[in-house]
């Protein structure tokens, strides 16, 4: 049922992402400018993406997980509205299944202040949070994500997310990625413990056919830590998990 | 009216008449891929019907639909003469709003083309009245100023005779009118830039060049570098935003493999006019064996002045004439300044002929020089602080550098030319005449040319056209704009309506140009006299930048 759900929120992506690609705003005039007149050039566009970096199957030598991670926005140069999904599906159940919906705003060179709202849907009790972070490119050229959370129930939460790209060549692309959890109090029913809960972590080796379509293979390692692995064992699931992939990164 | 140019007197004004020869001789496929006419078309005299409208072209291969104007890219050359009065009725026949703007004419505001400024733009279906009278002579260009009409097409060349006669001798006349081409629409490539700004970058550094540096100038330098350009977030391999990945370069609409040629009889004097009509495209121009001798620049005469290689930026002309005196082909290579392509001609004493195309030189890379770091690196600036201003940029969403130690380098050609080419510079351009106006300046303003490359939006002062007020200067004011360019791109700087005087070390033969091409981390200055009311343009003339924000007005009360 909730895959399904997640099913028609990827959509939802998709069209955002192709439906309002071109389109420019309605703008109000600029200083010095008759009511009714023309603009001279538009600088404020409306402008939409969306980028799945993970579509991926990913495979243990008995089983095989399907895993996404996409975002997309809509928005002009200073303020974007966001999606942002993630979802595995092993065995016909969705876990670790995240949607948010934020508003940004740009702030610094490089940075944007998000805020909105976060729920899990997957095959588990759904949870909503209220979202807080920021996200951008940190010198370095580490791509950024950090984000706080305060559930309904009173909860704390908070994600970072990184990613670096190695060219090896102009296409052929290594990316090195992090995701971290961290939770306040522990959700038996979502088996998730308190302190730091998880870790995905990979490497994938992509080629960029062109800019926006780039096969990969690579390797993810699944570890849960403390509380969550209690729960993970409790559960007859595993705390730590290597894994082989192979997707496409695409955007649009 | 419209008629294709008769020889003249002594000299013949043509425009790849010889390349239909040469056509008769290439090979099929060649021949398929030909996009547009050969011959592009000349219209002269004082009244002229002009029709902007869709446009079959195929250059790559794939049938797209262009904007041009007559059915022409580029559009026919217009020939004027000084004194005369032209009048120029201008249809839109596309479905969405139009516009033209005589590029580097001196017109009255209303005249001037520019949509939101100077008038209300075309609508689908209308005709507008261009009229004005011709003050000045020399190569200027018209193109569209409504939206990207003029990377689909809407661009074409001016020639404007001087009442007087030519002050430099020469046997035959032709329009080289450099451009860039792609299937891609334009609204996409700016929605890739705004999510991928290197996007169209296929010349970054890899763990290839990494190997390759790390054994040329050791490891630990090799590792210091990738990290000083690593901490600021930037790329020295950022040339153009908009590279041969996408585009195909044209001469007088023609992509290299059709030859575009023009004939000469060996040693005749050949006058080339060569206008950069790109969208985003930055030019080394040359002729392999033939020197050249610049005799105008931006319309204006100059002081003759000889070279093998000339950097021409977006909406620039260089007038130059060429002597060869041997019985072969020589080819006219423009590389883009980022080394992705080139356009291609052929000067020949027969059509059909062609010459050996060289290989394009190395891929220059920026330096701490373009990044206003004064040629310095990072280590070695102790105290070296921002001024308040430069304070006051810094972090801005708009920008991304402040140029710390902003260098003059009129001097310098740019990067990216092998030792031993003799290279036009700025500091070269010496007027013929004095300035008319020997008034010093009464103020100064000052800009800084500011961008935000990762988010690909770019401005004055960190602010995109919506978010500033119009600089306004006083009627017949004498006034020095000062450019200080924070970023890591060149921008050439057209000022509508007025002339812009560079102040490049002739006291009163400062050369009058209407573009004025300001280099990454280059501080420079120009003088203007405010001699024509009206709300004008004041933008970088790369289409995307200026497009997302890179814009003013300046209005003269």
């Amino acid at each position: 049922m909730s895959a399904f759900r997640n099913f028609w929120f990827t959509v939802a992506l998709f069209a955002i992402a192709t439906g309002a690609a071109a389109q420019t705003s309605a703008v109000p005039p600029a200083p010095g400018l008759e009511p009714g007149a023309m603009q001279p050039v538009m600088d404020q566009g409306i402008y939409a993406h969306a980028i799945f970096n993970q579509l991926e199957g990913r495979w243990n030598g008995s089983n095989t997980e399907f895993r996404w991670d996409g975002q997309g926005w809509v928005g002009t140069d200073y303020d974007k509205l966001w999606i942002k999904s993630e979802d595995t599906v092993s065995q016909g159940a969705v876990d670790d299944g995240q949607q948010q919906f934020l508003y940004s705003r740009a702030i610094t060179t490089y940075f944007d202040l998000q805020g909105g709202l976060r729920s899990d849907i997957d095959s588990r009790p759904t949870r909503n949070w209220a979202a807080f972070g920021i996200q951008g490119l940190a010198p370095y050229f580490f791509d950024l994500e950090v984000t706080g959370f305060v559930s309904d129930e009173g909860r704390l939460a908070a994600k970072l997310e990184a990613s670096y790209d190695v060219l090896l060549t102009q296409r052929l692309i290594l990316q090195p990625q992090i995701e971290l959890n961290l939770y306040s109090k522990a959700d038996p029913a979502r088996l998730v413990g308190a302190g730091f809960s998880d870790i995905d972590t990979g490497l994938r080796l992509r080629y960029e056919i062109d800019r926006k379509f780039a096969p990969y293979i690579g390797a993810v390692y699944q570890g849960k830590f403390g509380q969550t692995a209690n729960f993970a064992r409790q559960a007859g699931e595993s705390t730590g998990d290597f894994r082989f992939v192979f997707g496409i990164r695409a955007w649009f | 009216m419209k008629a294709f140019l008769p020889s003249l007197t002594r000299r013949r004004f043509m425009q790849g008449a010889a390349a239909i020869g040469a056509l008769s001789l290439a090979p099929r496929p060649m021949r398929r891929a030909l996009a547009a006419p050969l011959r592009t078309p000349v219209l002269s005299g004082t009244e002229f019907q002009l029709e902007i409208g869709p446009v079959p072209m195929k250059v790559t291969g794939r049938h797209i639909t262009a904007t041009g104007i007559n059915g022409q890219i580029p559009a026919p050359i217009l020939r004027w003469r000084e004194g005369d009065t032209v009048t120029l009725a201008v249809t839109n026949r596309l479905s969405e709003p139009s516009s033209i703007h005589w590029h580097g004419v001196r017109t009255p505001a209303p005249m001037d083309g520019v949509p939101g400024l100077s008038f209300r733009g075309i609508p689908p279906g209308e005709t507008f009245v261009y009229r004005f009278p011709v003050h000045q002579s020399g190569t200027y260009w018209y193109h569209s100023n409504s939206g990207f009409q003029e990377q689909t097409g809407v661009y074409g060349p001016i020639v404007i005779e001087p009442k007087i006669g030519y002050a430099q001798r020469f046997d035959r006349d032709y329009v080289v009118m450099l451009s860039d081409w792609t299937d891609e629409s334009p609204d996409a490539i700016v929605s890739n830039l705004k999510f991928q700004s290197d996007y169209y970058n296929y010349g970054q550094r890899t763990l290839g060049t990494f190997i390759e540096d790390a054994q040329r100038k050791g490891l630990s330098q090799t590792v210091a570098d990738r990290l000083e350009w690593g901490k600021m977030r930037m790329s020295p391999t950022d040339i153009l935003d908009v590279s041969g990945s996408t585009y195909t370069y044209l001469i007088n609409g023609q992509p290299p493999g059709a030859n575009w040629t023009a004939l000469f009889r060996p040693g005749e004097r050949v006058r080339l006019r060569f206008i950069n009509g790109s969208s985003m495209s930055i030019f080394d121009v040359r002729i392999e064996g033939l020197p050249m001798t610049v005799i105008q620049a931006d319309g204006n005469d100059v002081m003759p002045v000889t070279a093998d290689e000339f950097r021409i930026s977006v909406a620039e002309t260089y007038d130059v004439i060429v002597q060869p005196t041997a019985d072969r082909a020589y080819t006219i290579f423009a590389q883009a300044e980022d080394r992705t392509g080139y356009a291609r001609g052929t000067l020949a004493p027969r059509a059909g002929m062609a010459a050996a195309i060289p290989p394009m030189d190395p891929r220059p890379m920026r330096t701490m020089t373009d990044m206003g770091m004064g040629g310095m690196e990072h280590g070695e600036m102790p105290g070296m602080e921002l001024s308040p201003e430069g304070k006051r940029l810094e972090g801005k969403v708009g920008v991304d550098n402040v140029a710390m130690m902003p260098t003059e380098r009129l001097q310098r050609a740019g990067e990216g030319f092998p030792s031993g080419r003799c290279v036009l510079t700025y500091a070269d351009l010496r007027a013929k005449r004095p300035g008319q106006d020997p008034r010093p300046p009464s103020r100064e303003i000052t800009l800084h040319l500011t961008g935000n490359m990762e988010r690909f939006l770019w401005g004055f002062d960190g602010k995109k056209f919506s978010e500033a007020e119009p600089i306004v200067l006083q009627r017949d004011e004498r006034v020095r704009f000062v450019l200080i360019n924070d970023s890591m791109m060149e921008h050439p700087i057209h000022l509508h309506g007025l002339w812009s005087e560079l102040e490049n070390g002739h006291g009163e033969y400062r050369p009058y140009k209407h573009t004025i091409n300001v280099k990454p981390g280059e501080r420079l200055s120009y003088l203007v006299t405010a001699d024509e009311p009206g709300r004008w343009a004041y933008h970088c003339h790369l289409l995307y930048h200026m497009e997302t924000g890179m814009f003013r007005e300046v209005r003269v009360v």
